[in-house]
């Protein structure tokens, strides 16, 4: 068993499980409480999109990704607040222009499609140096913005017109994270690939919701949730020669769904609705 | 006594719909004003014309002496508490109501910044003044219908305000509940003599004190005076387009 942790590679891939997953855990509790769960599909299907265009031109896919994904993150915002649609109408307005984007570009490479269909599937055991220092530099900005900005952050997650009738700048702290998802997704495409990452996003936050009523904990244990998906998926798949990406999803769905067995606030409510109706 | 509301030909517009249109109204500092009219009236937007939150298409305002502007609006919002009307919150929210009152205190002190044994001594005096104590802790989302508005109430006096604007703070509450959040308002009122704007359509919660009223209809104002000459039964007939009682 510990064999495996010899191999640089897996070395490699254990850092990006830990970084990568406190990450997405802790990325996914924005999207939980904002209830804007398709940003991240409209995220990383930006960075998917701006990589194959990196590919046609020539350039560096992920400088590539990066940009698109800051460009969707500016846009999605302010198209929400100035033409006051709903959030995730305009995700899935930058969604499906993205979306077009990338399969235009799919189509203008030439020969095999395989480098870009990478950045859909994801290979979390070709993770290189460089990509865990960029995750590792992203990481301590996520954190950075969370412990400076604790309190703006827990208001908005709270009401947005709340926090902005006090006085809190909301729409920048909205924006900010807007923008630090799309680069925490961009930069996770190699862990598990733009189409299942969606999910690394989605379920440590869902079970971390479940369990506890204090924010700081809901943030810890979804990122605490999100490394455990990615390290235990990750020695399966070693172990079991599966796709990589696909076993931390499974797993990740399974903490959720023990999550929502366990969870004492389900616990909570029923005894509540059974002395309400007794 | 000197206005600390000054809004002069103003219109606000969703869309293609006028909100409310060319608005001029003066309100002086510690009065307590009620703002009357059927639903769709333009009440609500007049109060986030107050707070900055609308988007004025003309005119202006002054609030605190200060020109409303994109600029100064938050800087005007830190002295309004402003209590909203009540909306659903998931009872699996993860803030508890002390949190929520703190939240009051959050813009006022600003980024990078920590709550200090000041601003927890407000907090704690605005829970006890609205009687909020003994649920410091409990999940904002497990508190009934009238004790989240006790808990936007405390969140707004946190902020220390020197206005404080109140939308319809006791629809959708059992005659218990209104009747204690009337005598907190009253409370709050005669012990800190700030300028209160009190929106309601439900003529039975208007609280004792108010002295002051304007009655909206389509977006204007369509009276503006002492409470009991807008409360004449023929004056609220004619707003509601049916007849009308002030009991």
């Amino acid at each position: 068993m510990l064999e495996i942790l010899s191999y640089k590679f897996m070395q490699n891939a254990i850092t990006a499980s830990i970084i990568g997953g406190a990450s997405c855990g802790i990325v996914g509790v924005f999207v939980i409480m904002m209830r804007i769960p398709f940003v991240g599909v409209a995220m990383s299907h930006s960075a998917f999109a701006g990589a194959i265009f990196g590919l046609v031109f020539g350039t560096n896919p992920l400088v590539m990704a990066i940009l698109f994904c800051l460009g969707s993150a500016i846009l999605i915002g302010p198209i929400s607040d100035r033409s006051e649609l709903d959030p995730n109408i305009s995700i899935g307005i930058i969604f499906s222009i993205v979306l077009g984007l990338a399969f235009l570009g799919m189509g203008m490479i030439k020969g095999p499609k395989t480098e870009a269909l990478n950045f859909i599937w994801g290979n979390i055991l070709m993770i290189s140096k460089n990509d865990i220092i960029l995750m590792v530099i992203m990481g301590i900005v996520l954190l950075g913005f969370l412990f400076l900005f604790f309190k703006e952050i827990q208001s908005v997650l709270f009401h947005r017109e709340i926090a902005r009738a006090v006085g809190i700048p909301e729409r920048i702290v909205f924006y900010s994270f807007l923008i630090l998802s799309g680069m925490i997704i961009t930069l996770n495409l190699n862990t598990i690939g733009g189409i299942l990452i969606f999910s690394l996003i989605i379920n440590p936050a869902s079970a971390a919701y479940q369990i506890t009523y204090k924010l700081k904990f809901i943030f810890l244990l979804s990122a605490i949730f999100g490394v455990a998906s990615c390290l235990i998926g990750l020695v399966f798949s070693y172990f079991f020669n599966a796709p990589s990406g696909a076993v931390i999803i499974i797993v990740s769905s399974l903490i959720f769904g023990v999550a929502l067995i366990f969870s004492p606030k389900r616990r909570v409510k029923t005894n509540e609705t059974q002395s309400n109706t007794s | 006594m000197s206005s600390i509301i000054e809004i002069n030909n103003t219109t606000v517009s969703y869309r293609e719909n006028i909100a409310v249109s060319n608005i001029s109204l003066t309100i002086d500092e510690g009065q307590f004003l009620a703002i009357i009219g059927p639903n769709g009236a333009g009440k609500t937007t007049l109060l986030t014309i107050i707070n900055g939150l609308g988007k004025i298409l003309s005119g202006s305002a002054r609030i605190l002496g200060i020109k409303l502007t994109n600029r100064t609006a938050n800087q005007i919002r830190k002295e309004i508490g402003y209590v909203p009307q009540m909306c659903s919150i998931d009872p699996r929210s993860p803030i508890s109501v002390k949190e929520v009152v703190m939240i009051g205190r959050f813009g006022k002190i600003g980024l990078f910044r920590h709550l200090n044994s000041n601003d927890k001594e407000i907090v704690e005096t605005a829970m006890e003044v609205t009687g909020i104590k003994n649920l410091a802790e409990r999940p904002i989302g497990h508190l009934s219908g009238g004790e989240q508005q006790k808990v936007a109430i405390a969140r707004a006096l946190a902020q220390e305000p020197r206005i404080l604007l109140l939308d319809e703070p006791t629809a959708n509450l059992d005659p218990k509940a209104q009747r204690e959040i009337i005598d907190i308002i009253e409370r709050i009122y005669k012990e800190r003599n700030l300028t209160i704007v009190f929106v309601t359509h439900i003529l039975s919660h208007l609280p004792n004190i108010c002295t002051e009223a304007i009655l909206m209809k389509q977006g204007k104002i369509f009276y503006k005076g002492k409470i009991e000459d807008a409360l004449q039964e023929d004056r609220l007939s004619s707003l509601y387009g049916c007849p009308m009682k002030y009991a």
